[in-house]
């Protein structure tokens, strides 16, 4: 009953990304060891390779970089599981941004606001770096892996070059099988 | 200064559902790893929608609040013009066509992914993507780098959710009050 089985992917696509996009401060990036939890740990729907393998699309192609979690819902239901895995990923906090964009102005000046955006701030930075250490341990098995990623990382931090080439770098490297 | 998130400001009328479809829909495919340059040139210079302060206000907004900025900022200028209506056209317009071209690629990416060169490439490019990842972390915590309490509440997020891989849920429970305790006692 490949069918029923589909719906049942299908509500747990949508019931862990509604929650997600509640969780997700500071963007889809914050969030990365927590899809890659659910996705491969929790609910199996992919190895930690085949993970790695769908940041790498998600990174190369263009668009935000949210989309990673419509090729969860990709390897887990298939196209309507993309949509599904989307749509339940920007509801939430779509319908969140609406709502306080009606009240903005009176609490735009508030103590409590400007305290969040500065208590937010260090957890986001935090987040995204374990994001990035998340995919590093699970990417990088060698040496040549780990020289790439600390290269592009120092370059990316110190330059303003675009990262489209980066990714490229890598491409042809890992092509040449250097990495 | 006017501000851009309300509609408390007379906001142009003259644009339309159809203007913030394809205005989003052109942002949507123009960025690689990250489209929100693209999306204020197209609101502030090209279509002139909004100034450069409104859209400082909205993008402020946008990254105060969970969910991808981009598409929060999208729900907001859609609001700002036609409403409901208005942030379901220009956010279906900007995930849209990547939406299309990703799962193009990773169908066609399936056919191929048994290749060795191609699974090398694969693993070259993610392991550039996990250091790009670092630099944008690197980036954003340029600021923090003056504040001791800000280094140790970014560290223990760090530790948690990347070494010991706790569930996002209670590390936030965790922090973010602690966090916004601190920054209400210093403000």
């Amino acid at each position: 009953m490949a069918a029923a089985v589909n719906v049942v992917v299908l509500g747990e696509l949508a019931r862990h990304f509604l929650l997600l996009s509640l969780l997700s401060i500071g963007g889809a990036n914050s969030i990365l060891p927590e899809i890659q939890r659910r996705a491969v740990d929790v609910e199996g729907w992919m190895t930690s390779a085949e993970f790695t393998q769908m940041f790498a699309l998600s990174q190369a192609a263009p668009g935000p970089n949210v989309l990673i979690v419509s090729l969860v819902g990709w390897k887990a239901a298939g196209y309507v599981g993309a949509v599904v895995a989307m749509a339940a990923m920007c509801a939430p906090s779509s319908v969140l941004t609406y709502q306080i964009a009606n009240a903005w102005d009176r609490f735009r000046d508030a103590p409590w606001r400007i305290a969040t955006q500065v208590a937010v701030a260090p957890v986001t930075v935090g987040l995204i770096l374990a994001s990035g250490y998340v995919l590093t341990r699970s990417i990088d098995h060698e040496w040549q892996a780990y020289v790439l990623t600390a290269t592009i990382a120092a370059v990316g931090f110190m330059s303003r070059v675009h990262p489209l080439w980066l990714l490229g770098v890598g491409a042809i490297l890992g092509a040449m099988g250097l990495v | 200064m006017r501000v851009g998130v309300t509609a408390a400001a007379p906001a142009p009328t003259d644009v339309g559902l159809k203007d913030l479809f394809t205005g989003f829909l052109q942002v949507g495919i123009s960025g690689f790893g990250g489209v929100l340059p693209f999306a204020r040139r197209m609101l502030v210079e090209e279509r002139r929608w909004l100034t450069a302060d409104e859209f400082n206000e909205i993008l402020a907004l946008a990254q105060f609040l969970p969910g991808p900025n981009i598409v929060n900022v999208s729900v907001i200028v859609g609001r700002r013009f036609q409403r409901v209506a208005g942030s379901v056209a220009a956010s279906v317009g900007l995930m849209l066509m990547p939406l299309a071209i990703l799962l193009t690629l990773a169908t066609l990416y399936a056919g191929v992914a048994q290749y060795p060169i191609v699974q090398r490439a694969t693993h070259g490019v993610s392991a550039a993507a996990a250091g790009l990842m670092i630099a944008v972390a690197l980036k954003m915590g340029q600021p923090l780098r003056k504040s001791a309490w800000k280094i140790v509440i970014a560290s223990a997020a760090f530790i948690a959710i990347g070494v010991v891989r706790l569930p996002l849920v209670w590390v936030l429970a965790v922090l973010g009050p602690l966090s916004y305790a601190i920054a209400w006692r210093l403000r």
